[in-house]
């Protein structure tokens, strides 16, 4: 593309009058992606997301070994090596095909849980902050209710009463993260109820219903998703303190925490069994909080709208 | 000619505070009625109840002779519709002028929107090239104008309108007020508006009411008004008020 | 009339991400023992010029000026600490809204008496004489009570005289008042215009008076500059308003409706290009 095709596209993309619907919503997904990609840190987070995405989704071709058999014979707990980049675990199986593979359960986990989470928490905070009175309050009881154990704890609870499993562990942690984001999208649903935008709509006829869904969901989406972004690290983290405790994914499926948890017997002597998936979530863990930190630049309404 | 808004006795209180002490108003179909008063007079609380965004606790109001209760209907909307004050406050900042014409539209269900948005627009002098900016693209003078076209996108008969230029400067406020005349003339609109402005009032209105906490001080039209045959001492203090600042010696 | 305050070709540049904008483009008057009105309509520079004379610019915006001196001192060669030791004690600024400047967590009272002592060394007691003493010129009637309160107990006319009070504690020889009645009832406004006049002459200050409302404007200065898209469009007599030659001065003065003038439609401002060249 020329130099003044590139020009031109721009100049639709941040036109002062957009001819369309779509120009208009193009237009303010560049000036974000403008605003987002000028910050620096946050492109690395991004690009290590993206990293961990296509390493999930290619693992099949790039991983040296099967993450589920090992050399019981010949290849127990190698120091890394040129064969074997992390290493090889107690059962002779090789560490970097298992992060990579580890990689899709720590995206399953992620997702799945940012899924069911966001968009409850999302409900019973618009829900309660629009419509106040007696629904607030038992609404927000049952928020504080959840609040007031630590999450950790109510997670081995619910895994302890499901039983153990990775499924089981999502449920979990979805179940224990909600209520952080009711409170966000009650706090600010009370900021945006009186506006005279709100009232507007109110006075064209509008349902409740259709104002939470329509008016005041899209302005709590934002806060919501930097948010989960951030929180991202910490679900990764509980997953893997659950797999750690062997409640959450059962072997030999090489999910991070849980390898770490086989690693901890060797920990002195074979550093790398626990330490090759610690680094992997450690990284992902950076990742996903730089990208909520640029996130929250590029799309918090109270930094301005242009 | 009959009344389109008839007020009795209306009384508001938030809080325990009470905001409206038993107004009572008659405004004529077709009639440009103006409430004048100072902040906390209570004018704009008169505008919000009626529009039912303020408890009522006693008192009756009626919109073509028919008495309104607690819930407004849909059909109270296609009716009586609102410009609010501050044009930075009431255009949702997520949402594109077009979409902020098409909700009325579809909430009310009607068909034919794209003709209806076109013409809402042309009304209001702004033009299809506005359609699809977001309200942070626009001036304070292009979103009043959005606004009103919101209002005006139901065709209501009677528009609320609480201090509509208040917030715009004096060459803007101006091409609003007359964009709100010659709305009015074409549509044969009821206006019913609130402002601290005796010039701006005298200006749009033929009655007005000059308020002063939760009550009504006087009712007057607008010749007498600039005539300055007013009877309240009140009044005529505001009257003064509005010429400006005279050095005493 | 000696002159007080200079300025010359004064300009406030701030930086955006599309490029710079020039909030002020070169304006220039110079203000002597008076009451000069700034007017114009929002975006014309008239806060800005305001702010870069007592120093208030963000630190991203640039102010540069030939000449920017009060009483022979130049403002902008001089420290931070230097202007900080001058505002307040030499020259004031209120602003529009008295709930944002003053501080809701201390009593009215001593905000005043902490502005006279950051500025003179004075005791407690004389203090308080003095802070009384001022909270009754600007016509509070019980100055003794609205000593003691803070500024969410008050009312907006009055938080904006115990404003004028603070400021005019320290005896400033000129005073910036940015918009200080546009958040008040008309006749609180009135109100609070006598006292700032009364205070103004009976001083012998130099008052910048801004706002966007012309017609307040000259029946309260003596002087009136006009500006438009940040520059001096016409500078007049208040007195003489009425023969205004800018066009923009008589479309500002015609477009609003006035009390036993019915003009249908009102006429409206025809905004040339060449007015901000």
């Amino acid at each position: 593309m020329s130099v003044e095709a590139i020009q031109s596209r721009r100049d639709w993309l941040l036109s002062e009058r957009p001819a369309s619907r779509m120009q208009a919503r193009l237009g303010r997904a560049y000036v974000a992606w403008r605003r987002f990609s000028a910050n620096r840190l946050a492109f690395l987070g991004l690009l290590i997301i993206i990293a961990l995405l296509v390493v999930a989704a290619l693992a099949d071709v790039l991983a040296p070994y099967s993450p589920t058999f090992g050399d019981l014979k010949g290849s127990r707990l190698l120091a890394p090596s040129a064969a074997h980049w992390f290493g090889t675990d107690d059962l002779g199986r090789d560490i970097l095909s298992r992060v990579i593979f580890g990689s899709r359960w720590t995206l399953y986990v992620v997702i799945l849980v940012a899924i069911i989470a966001a968009p409850i928490g999302l409900l019973v905070g618009t829900v309660a902050g629009y419509a106040g009175g007696w629904i607030d309050a038992i609404l927000m009881r049952i928020t504080d209710i959840f609040l007031a154990f630590p999450k950790l704890i109510l997670a081995l609870a619910f895994v302890a009463a499901l039983g153990p499993g990775i499924e089981n562990a999502v449920l979990a942690i979805a179940i224990t993260s909600w209520p952080p984001y009711a409170r966000i999208a009650r706090a600010e649903t009370l900021t945006v109820r009186n506006s005279d935008y709100i009232k507007a709509v109110q006075l064209m006829g509008a349902s409740p219903f259709r104002i939470v869904l329509r008016h005041i969901m899209p302005l709590c989406i934002s806060s919501l998703i930097i948010r989960v972004t951030l929180d991202m690290a910490g679900i990764i983290l509980t997953a893997a303190g659950l797999g750690f405790l062997g409640l959450g994914a059962q072997p030999p499926l090489p999910e991070w925490g849980a390898m770490i948890a086989s690693g901890r017997r060797f920990v002195l002597d074979q550093w790398w069994v626990a330490g090759a998936p610690g680094f992997a979530i450690l990284i992902v863990s950076l990742g996903f909080n730089l990208l909520g930190d640029g996130l929250r630049d590029a799309l918090d309404p109270r930094s301005g709208d242009q | 000619m009959n009344a389109a808004l008839s007020i009795d006795g209306l009384e508001v209180v938030f809080d325990r505070f009470r905001a409206l002490k038993g107004v009572s108003l008659e405004v004529k179909s077709g009639e440009s009625f103006g409430l004048v008063g100072e902040s906390g007079s209570g004018k704009s609380t008169l505008l919000r109840a009626i529009a039912g965004l303020a408890p009522a606790v006693s008192g009756t109001i009626a919109v073509n002779g028919k008495r309104l209760g607690t819930r407004r209907d849909k059909a109270f909307y296609r009716e009586v519709q609102m410009v609010f004050q501050d044009p930075y406050g009431s255009l949702h900042p997520r949402q594109t002028v077009d979409r902020l014409l098409q909700e009325p539209l579809a909430i009310h269900g009607f068909a034919d929107s794209e003709k209806r948005i076109q013409r809402a627009l042309d009304e209001v002098g702004l033009g299809t090239g506005f359609r699809f900016r977001y309200s942070h693209q626009l001036s304070g003078g292009q979103r009043q104008r959005v606004a009103i076209a919101r209002a005006l996108i139901l065709e209501p008969s009677i528009l609320l309108l609480d201090e509509p230029t208040s917030a715009l400067d004096a060459s803007v406020q101006a091409e609003v007020l007359n964009l709100l005349e010659e709305i009015r003339r074409r549509r044969k609109l009821t206006f019913l508006m609130v402002s601290h402005d005796l010039a701006i009032i005298t200006h749009m209105c033929e009655r007005l009411m000059v308020m002063q906490d939760g009550e009504a001080v006087e009712n007057l039209t607008a010749a007498q008004l600039v005539g300055h045959r007013v009877t309240k001492d009140y009044t005529r203090n505001l009257l003064r008020a509005s010429d400006g600042f005279v050095r005493t010696a | 009339m000696s002159t007080l305050l200079d300025v010359d070709d004064l300009r406030v540049t701030f930086p955006t991400r599309t490029g710079l904008i020039e909030a002020v483009r070169g304006v220039s008057f110079s203000l002597g023992r008076e009451r000069l009105g700034i007017v114009g309509e929002s975006g014309s520079g008239k806060s800005q010029t305001g702010r870069a004379i007592m120093g208030l610019t963000p630190p991203q915006a640039e102010v540069t000026a030939r000449k920017l001196a009060f009483d022979g001192i130049d403002l902008l060669a001089a420290s931070p600490r230097d202007r900080r030791a001058l505002r307040g004690k030499r020259i004031a600024m209120i602003l529009q809204d008295p709930k944002y400047s003053l501080d809701p967590v201390m009593s009215i009272g001593r905000q005043i008496v902490e502005t006279l002592r950051t500025h003179e060394k004075v005791g407690k007691a004389e203090a308080r004489d003095r802070a009384l003493a001022m909270l009754e010129a600007v016509q509070i009637r019980d100055p003794a009570r609205v000593f003691d309160l803070h500024p969410h107990e008050v009312s907006g006319g009055m938080g904006q005289r115990a404003m004028i009070a603070m400021m005019l504690i320290a005896g400033p020889e000129m005073m910036i008042a940015d918009e200080p009645t546009s958040a008040l009832d008309v006749t609180v406004q009135l109100d609070v215009l006598n006292i700032l006049d009364k205070l103004v002459s009976e001083r012998g200050m130099g008052l910048i008076f801004i706002s966007h409302d012309l017609r307040l404007v000259c029946s309260f200065c003596d002087r009136v500059i006009v500006m438009y898209a940040g520059k001096v469009v016409e500078q007049i007599k208040a007195s003489e308003l009425r023969d205004a030659q800018h066009p923009y001065t008589r479309g500002l003065l015609n477009c609003m409706p006035r009390i036993g003038f019915e003009r249908h439609p009102l006429p409206v401002l025809d905004r040339k290009p060449e007015w901000a060249a």
